[in-house]
């Protein structure tokens, strides 16, 4: 193990200078901010994977267990709705995000310090109200359909009440980062010379601006209905209940895009750097980050196929459905041209982005099955389902991140991982979660149900298969964990820039000081110029 | 059955075209899986660089107009085709039989209700007699839920105060399971029915046997009763002559002229919202006089004056 007498000169803690509570909660540096987001969302992840576990388990078994049918239902409704609301829609944007905007466009912070601090504070509140309604806990699933969540006995006006504060510190983050990206550019910082990933950030920026007001006001809508009487989607009270899933979704599809572009803009950053080779399709990239914000708006009928919603509708929404496969796939093409010809190594940053990849094809070509009417009419609300959408956001967006962390470890931390535990724990992740979750596809199309607590003994077999999987996920995850524990506290010492990438943020010390960059940077060219014709600064 | 056969059972009628669907996607599925999967392998492979060598000099290779061009053309023709097949397979799926046997579906928490024409109520077991096409009028008395039948690839979710539609046509004898797939609470994993198809002898015995549900009379004959007893002769005729409102003759199913120009297909919906809520549509021509009927006629009183509706050809 390496000396770490230097650690303690104070110049070289750099924004970590500074200790005590105050120093934290109080703080403006969006690089505080950024940490205090990812501290707490991957608090929720491991909070909602080990909720998932104890799921698996239930389901070792075609029976009740371990956990009867409310306490399951309790169950897989705190797991969407942590997965969804307090880990992946604020987890890359708000915490890697926070950190990694100013620093990529060479800017000494947001465009507005104080307000990125009062999202981070209006999200907490939001997840005090959330804990709160822990006192009846929903079991409505994280999609909150009427009538079934205007009926039950859980606290639903709670929970959708923190989740109402907790989009509103999104819609804050988003106006924030759009501001910084317009206005805060180091000088030569052109649009066509921005990193990829601020390009994801700008287009997820927009959606989080536009959508989250809407589920705002459903959910509103929806306690107004609960404390009051009044009659939106309750037909007893004459409402409409498709009314409610056509708002829900309205949000929550575009909102996908929100959870896989930021990760799509770190694959493409981490991609160059250790294939040593300039990005592939630039502007290829960056424009279908907007096409996708932009069709996502259109498409969301496609998660009402069969809920009496007219076929008529069905079939347009399907046909605008295939539409958005398009540009997902230009990106992915373009990752892999630029492998082509490369210097390729693999450092864990790199085996995470490749899973990426390798996964979110999975997740990618199973949408089809989805979009088609005719396969969606059997499909839709089975296990077909699950697997699909873990392939995306936990083989997509959550690979994503895992590569977010691990290459920009060294710069939020000062040290580096250790690279032997990271590459085993990718391995053990990687086995662990396609038992878990490819067996879902087959479970599904021989028509398993999703939200079932119990199940026909003919499931048996896939389930028990699938729970061993999650147990192999669990060990690669907590090795994960383990890791950056170790790094955080024992790990070598980083330097400025130890993948010699030439984005700005490592164009400084590592930990950044406060200030970010000494002098500001003018920039004279794009940062993907790997290879010939470019000297390595 | 297990989960290892290719595919669930196919007993129903369009079953084949859904796994045909099913496959071609998988094709093309499989041919972008290799494609993209295989470059990236072998790139992986072929491009890396060995511990110790040198950092080559990469080409700086940014863009290729043909390549881009050819991405984007070849993926949106075939997603096309994807839309298109899934869009014939659902056509069939959706279309309605003539001459179907109508069976009305109430789900509530948790159990599954059929009320056949006969008025015969069964609970949890649908029986109908193989090769001839059934119509479910579904609704539900609470909250959502969902018809499954994987061994038909059949799906349709259920609403509270509104009524879905479902066209079977069975092509095999046995009993399948009818799952919800719609969440709707504690008891929804529990809340399964048996679809027993049996050949049309046995349906026939079966339904000339003792009732054991509330039955005994038949549901359009209980619809008769109910319209006369609730006073809507008063205001609509049966034989085709005009009174305050429209005639009853022939109102199921015709294309009915709305004041304000538009026109709507009278089909179950839409008598139903004439009974509870009669001014949400006017017909053209007459006032808005007709007095509501909700709270004094039951879903299942509906029901009945609907069945009854449809036998005035
Ligand atoms: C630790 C690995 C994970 C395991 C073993 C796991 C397992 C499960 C299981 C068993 C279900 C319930 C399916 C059902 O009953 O219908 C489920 C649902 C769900 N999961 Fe996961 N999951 C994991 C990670 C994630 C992640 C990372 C996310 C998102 C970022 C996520 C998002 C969801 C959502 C949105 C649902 C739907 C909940 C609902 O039906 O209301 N899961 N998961
Ligand atoms: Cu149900």
């Amino acid at each position: 193990m390496t000396d770490h007498a230097t650690d303690t000169s104070p110049a070289d803690r750099g924004y970590l200078t500074d200790k005590g509570f105050r120093s934290w909660a109080l703080t403006l540096d969006h690089k505080r901010i950024g940490v205090l987001y990812l501290f707490t969302t991957l608090f929720f992840f491991l909070v909602g994977g080990v909720i998932a576990l104890l799921m698996r388990l239930e389901l070792l078994t075609p029976g009740p267990s371990l956990m009867n049918d409310h306490t399951y239902n309790v169950l897989f409704t705190l797991h969407g709705a942590i997965m969804i609301f307090l880990f992946i829609i604020p987890g890359i944007p708000s915490g890697l995000g926070n950190f990694f905007i100013p620093l990529l466009i060479g800017a000494r912070d947001v465009a507005f310090p104080r307000l990125n601090l009062l999202s981070y504070w209006v999200f907490i509140g939001g997840i005090v109200v959330i804990l709160a309604s822990l006192v009846s806990p929903m079991d409505t699933g994280w999609t909150f359909y009427t009538p079934y969540s205007a009926k039950t006995g859980a606290a639903v006006a709670t929970l959708s009440f923190g989740i109402f504060l907790v989009g509103m510190s999104s819609i804050l983050t988003g106006l924030n980062f759009i501001v910084t990206t317009h206005r805060l550019r180091a000088p030569g910082l052109t649009w066509m010379r921005l990193p990829l990933f601020i390009w994801g950030m700008y287009a997820t920026s927009i959606i989080q601006v536009l959508a989250t007001p809407v589920v705002g006001i459903t959910f509103l809508l929806l306690a107004a209905e609960r404390l009051f009487g009044v009659g939106f989607f309750d037909p007893a009270k004459g409402g409409d209940p498709l009314l409610f899933q056509h708002f829900f979704w309205f949000y929550s599809h575009p909102v996908v895009y929100v959870m896989i572009l930021p990760a799509m803009g770190i694959i493409s950053e981490v991609i160059p750097v250790f294939s040593r080779k300039a990005i592939f399709g630039y502007r290829a990239i960056a424009y279908s980050s907007l096409a996708i914000a932009f069709i996502g708006f259109l498409v969301w009928g496609h998660h009402m196929f069969v809920s009496g919603m007219s076929p008529v509708a069905g079939v347009i929404f399907s046909f605008l459905t295939f539409f958005v496969a398009v540009p997902t796939g230009v990106k992915v093409f373009n990752w892999i041209a630029t492998l082509y010809r490369g210097s390729i190594t693999f450092e864990s940053p790199m085996l995470y982005a490749l899973t990426f990849i390798f996964l979110f094809i999975i997740g990618g070509l199973t949408g089809p099955f989805l979009g088609a009417l005719a396969t969606n009419v059997h499909l839709h609300d089975t296990y077909f389902v699950v697997a699909h959408f873990h392939y995306t956001m936990m083989g997509g967006t959550v690979m994503g991140l895992f590569a977010g962390l691990h290459y920009w470890f060294p710069k939020m931390t000062g040290r580096m991982l250790n690279e032997t535990v990271a590459k085993l724990a990718w391995a053990v992740t990687f086995v662990g979660f396609n038992a878990t979750f490819f067996v879902m596809f087959i479970m599904g199309y021989h028509g398993m149900p999703r939200r079932y607590a119990e199940y026909l003994p003919k499931y048996h077999a896939d389930n028990v298969f699938a729970t061993a999987g999650s147990w192999i996920l669990a060990v690669g995850v907590a090795i994960m964990f383990a890791n950056f524990v170790w790094g955080m506290l024992r790990g070598e010492k980083a330097g400025a820039n130890p993948w010699r990438g030439l984005t700005l943020e490592w164009q400084t010390p590592s930990p950044p000081p406060t200030e970010n960059f000494e002098e500001i940077p003018t920039v004279t060219d794009w940062p993907y110029g790997y290879g010939k014709k470019v000297v390595c600064r | 059955m297990n989960t290892l056969a290719l595919f669930p059972d196919q007993a129903a009628r369009s079953t084949g075209e859904v796994d045909a669907v099913f496959l071609f996607i998988v094709a093309v599925g499989l041919f972008f899986f290799f494609l993209t999967q295989g470059f990236l392998i072998y790139f992986a492979i072929r491009y890396r660089r060995r511990r110790g060598e040198p950092e080559e000099e990469t080409p700086q290779i940014t863009e290729n107009g043909i390549l881009e061009f050819i991405w984007v053309v070849i993926p949106s023709l075939l997603v096309l085709a994807i839309f298109v097949v899934g869009w014939w397979g659902y056509r069939d799926m959706v279309r309605p039989i003539p001459g179907a046997m109508e069976i009305n579906v109430t789900a509530r928490q948790w159990l599954w209700e059929f009320t056949y024409p006969d008025g015969r109520k069964v609970i949890n077991e649908l029986r109908i007699p193989v090769g001839k096409p059934v119509k479910l009028t579904m609704t539900s008395t609470d909250v959502l839920h969902g018809f499954f039948i994987p061994d038909y690839r059949l799906k349709q979710d259920i609403l509270p105060g509104r009524y879905t539609h479902l066209w079977l046509q069975p092509e095999k004898t046995g009993t399948f399971v009818i799952f919800c797939s719609q969440y709707c609470g504690t008891g929804h994993s529990a809340m399964m029915a048996n679809l027993v198809v049996v050949p049309p002898d046995d349906f026939a015995r079966w339904q000339k046997g003792p009732a054991e549900g509330a039955g005994g009379e038949s549901l359009a004959h209980r619809g008769e009763e109910l319209v006369e007893k609730s006073g809507c002769l008063a205001c609509h005729s049966l034989d085709g002559s005009r009174k305050v409102g429209p005639t009853f003759k022939g109102v199921f199913g015709h294309q009915v002229e709305l004041e304000g120009g538009s026109s709507v297909v009278a089909d179950e919906n839409y008598l139903k919202e004439s009974i509870v809520e009669p001014n949400a549509k006017i017909v053209k021509g007459y006032p808005p006089v007709m007095p509501t009927f909700k709270g004094t006629l039951s879903d299942d009183d509906i029901a009945a004056i609907i069945a009854y509706l449809k036998t005035l050809k």
